[in-house]
């Protein structure tokens, strides 16, 4: 075994503590090579060991009735009935996307669609939650720019439709910019793969691109905060994609998952050949012999450290049944792909590396993976931002200007430049395209569909992080209830700065506080999950962002609801008590350039009536439309209904609030709808008996959206101007230059 | 009529990604027989109407279609159009026709640079192909189109050629069916979406009928371009 001097230096290098570093003599009884120290440094890197966030996401409900998979796994997996199961993940590339947009985010792609395939799920939709900073420089829009086309680069390739998503704009974001991307899969419920490599004696099979020296210490890169003008030198640390090669992958994969040969499988994602073989053994509690030499590689001169910890793109080590391991290379021959035996499962609890003959590495499995180090960091609690007056303004002079100017920002302008860059109808599934709630797909060869929402209001969660990741799960869980979904469950990415602040430390623990109560109350378990610390640059960290991601479930696809206005003459209600709440509101930032507080409240018990009425009403076919009630209030909410259906609304506002809490206020816990009049008393008594406030104030018709108060119309706008301005404001955006703005 | 349901060839390269979406429409939806033909493979499995379906063949990295015209089962395929079978190419099994010569011309980068996936507007201008005879000649039909690389164009004269010879069989147009330049999403020469060759039995066309065969997925118009090939099978 080689041994070179482990100087403090190195150690430091490879970002672990001296604490650590004990450990790890504690755990060897002797010093680590080098190779040995870089597989440590993989390993229990924050990215890979979620060290410091372990203790506070055992907190999250992860169980219930439907859960087949929870947490652990490459993805969580739910049953939808009839035999088949949905696979679902979300996952962030922060990190590399702000260094390289084009390639952090295809590369983001990437490992999502591994996550759910590996698990013998056919993907079947993508959605992608973003957060970019402010868009008036050159280096804002090319960033936007470089992360839509690599999303749509990689998704439109492989042919996986990216059918929705969120997109916001923060200053906070300006040097870290946010790509989370959530994928899911449908699979039969009784055949599940998962990342265990069991059986001794069976073979290891490495299959995919070779191996090349890109991504070494990938994992670490996102483990650290940038300072100065280091995104530049991180540059080789990205890795490129090849959606060819994954396609290959994929379907060869699916096409074995069929013929019962493949006993384990894992992506060789952060962390490469050294975290999947580690986290295959620690599961499954055995050990592996594996020869480096064997490793395809694509550079010659390649060591034992760079192949071990080499990031490159669509590679698996998949473990197979020894009597098929001939249809198993020839499945993956027919796909073109090099597939090659590179060790066996051993019981011997270890992981050994040969490289050249020799061995460069032998180390215990478990304490690796599964006895990483846990930290239970010091945190402060957050002290919430509230109001700095914002009850004292004046109200302004024409409501409907606001509207306008509202429905033209960044934030609130139609995404459209955005998704018809993604093919967002490949495989045929899609019945709700983006722009809706939430995404809807069939499941062809049955009547049901599943939803799919992402959802986190950045704002909010700067104002109060524990309300405000209680609002993205309830604001998720409303938007699917109103496709006529039941929402089932949760993925999360937890986007936050370094964990060595306490404060930071603060922010995470009450956002997981926040997702664990409302997870609880609304009955939608997490059942997978990322987590991204050191999203800062030079001590400026972003605001939490817990995004979450939420599947629900259509059993009859024909009931499905959906936002536009669909009828002249159908009326409209509000279902949901509004507040006197303009706190962190598009009103507030928009109209008067303040990011005042309060977060909104939000009651979870409410939220739990709401969706329940929503989904009796689709059901018993009550509904002509239904729409969430968020981001810019009511009337943006009405103002989406009216431009996307070209049908124009009157309504008069009950007095009592001041008008613009009542347009623009963001209270959680409501939303639209309309019904043929007949309805009418059959939609009252359902909410009175669900306990949920009702308030019948307009009729869909013409073509004009009037609000009025006592007589006096608050707004009166022509629905194809605001159309006009809603649907080309963001493209401007985009093409502008930063001196016209 | 013969009791023998009529049969599709779905040609798959290892890139398709819309070969199961035409599968759906030959087998569930219009209730016909098909079969996934493997691009080393060479037996079309005795096919009435051969369709070449979306996606990237290989990647498509160096241009869409290239290296897919080496494929052994290409010269089943031409054999099959120089027969007179039916032969659809949709999106990029559109480019696949045009580089192995089954259909004249190519397709460029979309003039906005941009891949766009959206729903457009077509005029049926030849409603006489193995494809279109369900449509009405001048028929305005809505389409999705997903694609980067659609940009149709040709040599002056096989343009004249392809106009005096009712090769084109869509144009992109607005809803009232004029040909404008906003109405195009690609930037193709004179708004042409789709063309055929001069017998009409092979036709290939940028935006996808395989994603409007159905009422759920919101439009069904394109459910006729597969029913077309079909009715042209059964004996008169």
């Amino acid at each position: 075994m080689t041994s070179g001097a482990i100087t403090p230096d190195l150690i430091a290098e490879h970002n672990l503590s001296s604490e650590e570093y004990d450990r790890i003599l504690e755990i060897l009884g002797r010093e680590p090579n080098l190779v040995e120290l870089g597989v440590f440094s993989a390993m229990w890197s924050e990215h890979c060991s979620y060290k410091s966030s372990r203790i506070h996401l055992k907190k999250l409900p992860t169980t219930g009735p439907r859960v087949i998979q929870g947490p652990g796994e490459n993805a969580g997996i739910v049953d939808i009935g009839d035999g088949l199961a949905v696979a679902f993940k979300m996952e962030s590339h922060n990190h590399p996307s702000f260094i390289e947009p084009y390639q952090g985010a295809a590369t983001g792609v990437g490992g999502i669609l591994r996550d759910i395939f590996t698990m013998g799920a056919r993907p079947i939709a993508s959605l992608d939650s973003l957060r970019f900073g402010n868009l008036d420089t050159p280096r804002m829009r090319h960033l936007v720019d470089g992360v839509v086309r690599g999303i749509a680069g990689y998704g439109n390739c492989i042919g996986i439709p990216t059918v929705g998503g969120e997109t916001t704009f923060h200053p906070a974001y300006d040097r870290n910019i946010l790509v989370n991307v959530m994928n899911v899969g449908v699979l039969p419920s009784h055949r599940i793969f998962r990342g265990r490599a069991e059986g001794a004696g069976n073979p290891v099979i490495y299959v995919g691109s070779k191996t090349g020296r890109d991504g070494i210490h990938g994992a670490t890169m996102a483990s650290e905060e940038f300072a100065g003008d280091e995104t530049r030198q991180k540059r080789p640390t990205v890795q490129v994609g090849d959606p060819f090669t994954e396609k290959l992958l994929m379907e060869a994969c699916l096409e074995l998952f069929g013929m019962d040969a493949v006993v384990g499988i894992q992506d060789m994602g952060a962390a490469g050949l050294t975290s999947s073989s580690f986290e295959m053994a620690g599961r499954a509690g055995s050990g592996l012999e594996i020869d480096l030499s064997k490793v395809p590689v694509r550079e010659t001169g390649m060591t034992p450290y760079e192949i071990l910890l080499s990031e490159s793109q669509e590679r698996m080590l998949l473990v197979t049944r020894k009597d098929r391991l001939d249809t198993v290379l020839e499945v993956f021959g027919k796909w073109e792909l090099e597939a090659v035996e590179i060790g066996r499962v051993t019981d011997s609890g270890r992981i050994v590396a040969f490289f050249e003959g020799r061995i460069v590495a032998d180390l215990p499995a478990a304490p690796l993976s599964e006895q990483a180090p846990v930290y239970d960091r010091p945190r402060v609690p957050p002290t919430p931002i509230l109001s700095r007056g914002w009850e004292e303004l004046a109200e302004p002079g024409s409501y409907g200007a606001c509207l306008r100017r509202i429905l033209a920002t960044e934030n609130v302008a139609q995404k459209s430049w955005i998704w018809t860059q993604y093919d967002h109808m490949v495989g045929t599934n899609t019945v709700e395209r983006p722009g809706g709630d939430a995404a809807v797909l069939r499941l062809k060869g049955t009547s049901k569909a599943i939803a799919i929402k992402s959802d986190v209001n950045p704002f909010f969660c700067a104002c109060d992080p524990y309300r405000g990741a209680a609002i993205a799960v309830a604001e998720a869980a409303r938007s699917i209830a109103a496709t006529g979904a039941r929402p089932l469950a949760v993925t999360d990415c937890l986007n936050f700065g370094s964990p060595e602040r306490p404060e930071i430390m603060g922010q995470f623990e009450a956002a997981v506080r926040g997702l664990s109560d409302a997870c609880r109350t609304l009955s939608t378990p997490v059942v997978s999950g990322n987590v991204s610390f050191y999203n800062e640059t030079d001590g400026r960290p972003i605001p939490p962002t817990p995004t979450v991601g939420m599947v629900g479930l259509l059993e009859d696809v024909s009931r499905h609801v959906r936002m536009p206005f669909r009828r002249e003459g159908d009326l409209v209600a509000i279902l949901g008590q509004t507040h006197d709440e303009l706190g962190a509101s598009e009103f507030l930032r928009t109209i008067h350039g303040r990011d005042d507080g309060p977060c909104p409240e939000v009651d979870l018990e409410a939220e739990r009536r709401l969706v329940e009425l929503l989904l009796r009403l689709a059901d018993e076919r009550r509904l002509a439309s239904a729409h969430d009630v968020s981001d810019g209030g009511l009337a943006v909410a009405l103002a989406e209904c009216a431009m996307t259906s070209g049908l124009g609304v009157d309504l008069r506002l009950a007095p009592g609030l001041r008008p613009s809490a009542l347009l623009f206020g963001e209270t959680t816990g409501r939303a639209l709808v309309t019904f043929a009049p007949g309805e009418e008393s059959s939609v009252r008594s359902a909410a009175k008996a669900a306990g949920v406030p009702f308030d019948l104030f307009g009729r869909v018709g013409g073509g004009r959206l009037v609000i009025a108060m006592e007589g006096r119309p608050l707004i009166d706008e022509p629905v194809a101007d605001l159309q006009e301005l809603w649907t080309t404001a963001f493209a401007r955006s985009m093409e502008e230059s930063a001196e016209v703005l | 009529m013969s009791a023998a349901k009529p049969r599709f060839a779905i040609v798959v390269f290892p890139g398709s990604n819309c070969d199961r979406d035409c599968h759906h429409v030959a087998t569930e939806l219009l209730g016909c027989d098909a079969e996934y033909v493997w691009h080393r493979d060479t037996d079309l499995k005795g096919a009435d109407v051969v369709i070449l379906p979306g996606g990237f063949a290989y990647g498509d990295y160096l241009r869409a279609g290239a290296l897919a015209r080496f494929s052994p089962v290409m010269e089943s395929v031409t054999r099959f159009a120089m027969d007179g079978g039916p032969v659809l190419g949709i999106c990029n099994g559109f480019q696949v026709l045009l580089e192995a010569g089954l259909l004249p011309g190519a397709v460029r980068v979309n003039r906005g640079l941009r891949y766009v996936c959206k729903d457009v507007y077509m005029r049926v201008e030849n409603a006489s192909t193995a494809f279109t005879r369900l449509y009405e000649p001048g028929q305005v039909v809505q389409m999705p189109v997903g694609h980067g690389e659609g940009n149709y164009t040709a040599p002056p004269e096989t343009l004249t050629e392809l106009e005096y010879e009712a090769g084109v069989v869509f144009r992109y147009c607005d809803e009232t069916g004029r040909v404008t330049d906003e109405a195009n999403p690609n930037g193709s020469t004179a708004g042409i979406a789709g063309i055929a060759n001069r017998e009409g039995n092979v036709v290939g066309l940028m935006p996808h009928p395989d994603r409007c065969a159905e009422g759920l997925l919101g439009n069904d118009v394109g459910r006729k371009m597969f029913e077309s090939a079909v009715a042209a099978l059964a004996p008169a």
